[in-house]
């Protein structure tokens, strides 16, 4: 589904990707950690068509398709979603009607017939109702005044409703208690199947507890330095990122040993 | 003698000639001149006021009116404290007062006007058969609204509703006009309401009687009779006791009027439990991208809560001229009166807009609520300009004011001159103002919903103008949201 050669980004001059390699299969669910200031938003913003971020050099291909050729709202067409780390308000804008017009917008951009109010409002009732979220959300202005579980949660409504193929879940962990996260984590469970794949940017392994991923990754200063299986989240957490980077370091060292 | 005979003719020869070569000769001042157009001379002076008046067949008590303004409007000096800049208006190369173009004048059909005019309509989504109507089309069609406002009238006027034009209503209720002409808005208030005052063209009259709730909103659309007013437009509505009424103005359609100063003077006077709610929807020609042409609007509207517990309402949304300089307001005289003010001015390419309200406080308990959105794009400025005035009678007034600004390019400018006088210590005022930018955040979450940049920021805006939009009649709402997206069209950058 996804297929990220050799990236290398920066940013303002600065590079902070130097090389990333990750294929993700269809349904597959990919978790990335690692420290602050690894590279993990840069990634999930590069993903989604940031225009701030240049890309250097490397590849990204999007179901066989160059994603880099695509802008932010076609990547959206194309089955893209970010759930983001920090959604953005805007104010005086309902809900429902923020979340009509992504839909029939990314509908028409796929050659879909657009919905009218009812046929939306029932699409809304059922993926709400799946997801056992209150709508009373809906009702409000876009992330308006939400606390930090509210937002997240209207991330995932509008996942439920966009029905995207790939999702880049950036941080939704943070500013979570453990009830609301969770919440939220059952709502990303509901979604996952068999057509769409995740994937899943954290600091810290407590989400993976939630969201079990099929596969860890460990970014470091812009590169993934080790990868494995949903127990190296658990290792990681253990012993913390600087064992990763010794060990690493150990590894390369190994040679001129 | 027959020498006589023919230097004679010759003569009359000679001067038939100079009289054939004169007709032949187009009129060197560049107009031609026509028996039918009833147009007075370029300039002002004391014999244009009367002329005007004699035209429109005025009672003596109206000229009397007109003069004693002109008399005070000559000693008076343009105002120069707004914030706005503009080239000098000659006043004397004006023309104050041209009757309504005659048929042979306008397009004869759709494909003699403006192609852009008509994609504007189209984007706004006006109906076709307005449309023609709207471009000053001269047809036949137009008959379906004559219909349709005679149809009104007589529901109106079943309920003792006066809705009519201006000139109307000094002839038919002379009365009326005598007592409120001029008490809210004096002859001698600011220099272009003074203008106004002696030269007004026409404009519309409104009079609810007692305990009368008006069925339906009052729209100068619906007026045909009132198109075409030109200039200096006056209008005055009186709500007797306990009587409420709805008055929109204006309309979405673009506006083109070959005069560029627009001077008119809207009075509203509430009395006791009446309710007013005026409505506007502004979109004068603004120039074009380089800021050239564009009307000049400099407008004087002002309402009156004359009576216990009466209500008056101002929601406008201004989106066209290249000058606004207009500032709706309330004199809350009766006890427990409210005023409330609800505006959006958007501003674009280099339009310039000085636009707020004045709540003048006299009667206790009496409230006020101001809000106001400033959106500029382009080179555009934009001026927020307000008074809250509590005076030493005005017991336990209060007033809310928020004004909000936002921001669409680095090159424009929003300014905000909030100004209260408290004379009263039980006064209670609260005031909140933002600006902001449109943020690219909140486009980047937008797009990556998969909205267009354009759609992101008609609903960003949209947003942003809610709280003003949900206080217009529903219709007007719709298309004004479509108006500013229309008015707002790739300006972020």
């Amino acid at each position: 589904m996804l297929e990220i050669k050799d990236l290398k980004v920066s940013v303002d001059g600065k590079q902070i990707l130097n090389g990333i390699n990750l294929s993700i299969g269809q349904g597959e669910v990919h978790a990335i950690m690692g420290p602050n200031g690894s590279g993990k938003s840069t990634l999930s913003q590069v993903l989604a068509g940031r225009e701030s971020y240049h890309i250097d050099s490397g590849s990204i291909l999007f179901l066989g398709k160059d994603l880099t050729q695509f802008s932010v709202e076609e990547r959206a067409g194309e089955g893209v979603f970010m759930a983001f780390q920090y959604p953005v308000a805007i104010p005086g804008v309902k809900n429902t009607t923020f979340l009509k017009a992504a839909l029939n917008s990314v509908r028409k951009y796929r050659g879909e017939e657009e919905l009218d109010a009812a046929q939306f409002l029932k699409l809304l009732k059922e993926k709400s109702e799946m997801l056992e979220l209150r709508d009373d959300l809906l009702k409000r202005y876009v992330n308006d005044g939400f606390s930090g579980g509210e937002k997240k949660r209207n991330e995932i409504v509008q996942m439920a409703v966009l029905d995207p193929c790939f999702a880049v879940l950036d941080e939704t962990d943070s500013g979570l208690d453990i009830d609301a996260l969770k919440t939220v984590a059952s709502g990303v469970n509901q979604l996952r199947g068999p057509k769409r794949s995740m994937l899943v940017i954290t600091h810290y392994q407590r989400l993976l507890d939630y969201i079990v991923p099929d596969f860890v990754h460990v970014l470091a200063q812009g590169k993934i330095i080790t990868s494995g299986g949903k127990d190296l989240a658990k290792e990681l957490e253990e012993k913390g990122y600087g064992w990763i980077q010794d060990h690493e370091k150990e590894q390369t060292e190994l040679p001129s040993v | 003698m027959s020498q006589n005979k023919e230097k004679n003719q010759q003569e009359l020869s000679r001067e038939r000639q100079e009289i054939e070569e004169t007709l032949s000769q187009s009129y060197k001042y560049g107009f031609v001149t026509d028996i039918e157009t009833e147009t007075i001379p370029a300039g002002l002076n004391e014999d244009v006021v009367r002329m005007i008046s004699a035209k429109k067949q005025e009672p003596e008590f109206m000229l009397q009116w007109r003069l004693k303004a002109f008399e005070y409007w000559k000693k008076m000096k343009e105002p120069a404290w707004q914030n706005v800049t503009y080239p000098e208006i000659d006043y004397q190369s004006l023309h104050y007062y041209a009757a309504p173009k005659s048929d042979k004048d306008r397009p004869k059909s759709l494909d003699e006007v403006d192609p852009e005019l008509l994609a504007t309509y189209e984007k706004l989504g006006i109906p076709l058969h307005e449309r023609a109507a709207l471009a000053g089309v001269a047809v036949d069609a137009v008959f379906d609204s004559v219909s349709v406002a005679t149809t009104y009238k007589e529901k109106l006027s079943e309920l003792g509703i006066v809705f009519c034009s201006f000139s109307e209503a000094v002839r038919e209720h002379p009365e009326l006009v005598k007592k409120y002409l001029g008490s809210v808005v004096p002859v001698t208030d600011n220099f272009f309401a003074t203008l106004n005052s002696a030269v007004f063209s026409d404009g519309s009259f409104v009079y609810i009687p007692k305990g009368v709730r008006c069925p339906m909103e009052l729209s100068t659309y619906f007026r045909i009779n009132a198109i075409n007013t030109g200039q200096f437009e006056r209008t005055l509505i009186i709500a007797d006791e306990g009587s409420y009424v709805s008055y929109l103005e204006g309309c979405t359609a673009p506006q083109r009027d070959e005069n560029q100063l627009h001077a008119a003077v809207v009075e509203l006077v509430a009395m006791k439990d009446a309710q007013i709610k005026y409505s506007t929807v502004q979109n004068w020609y603004p120039g074009d991208k380089e800021g050239k042409g564009g009307i000049y609007n400099f407008v004087t509207k002002r309402g009156k809560c004359l009576g216990e517990r009466s209500k008056i309402s101002w929601t406008q949304v201004e989106t066209g001229s290249a000058v606004t300089w207009k500032y709706p307001s309330c004199i809350l005289q009766g006890d427990g009166s409210i005023g409330e003010f609800y505006s959006v001015a958007v501003t674009n390419n280099y339009q310039q807009a000085d636009t707020g309200t004045k709540m003048i406080h006299l009667g206790k308990n009496t409230k006020s609520t101001i809000v106001s959105k400033g959106i500029s794009a382009g080179k555009s400025q934009n001026t927020y300009r307000g008074l809250v005035k509590m005076m030493k009678s005005a017991d336990n007034a209060r007033n809310y004011s928020q004004c909000d600004s936002l921001l669409m390019t680095d090159r424009c400018g929003a300014h905000t001159f909030p100004l209260m006088e408290i004379k009263n210590n039980t006064a209670q005022i609260e005031h909140e103002a933002t600006t902001s930018n449109i943020g690219e955040d909140q486009l980047f979450y937008c797009q990556q919903r998969g909205l267009s940049s354009e759609d992101a920021v008609a609903m960003i805006v949209n947003g942003f103008c809610e709280e003003v939009f949900k206080e217009l009649p529903m219709e007007f709402a719709v298309e004004a949201k479509k108006l500013l997206e229309v008015s707002l069209e790739g300006s972020v950058g």
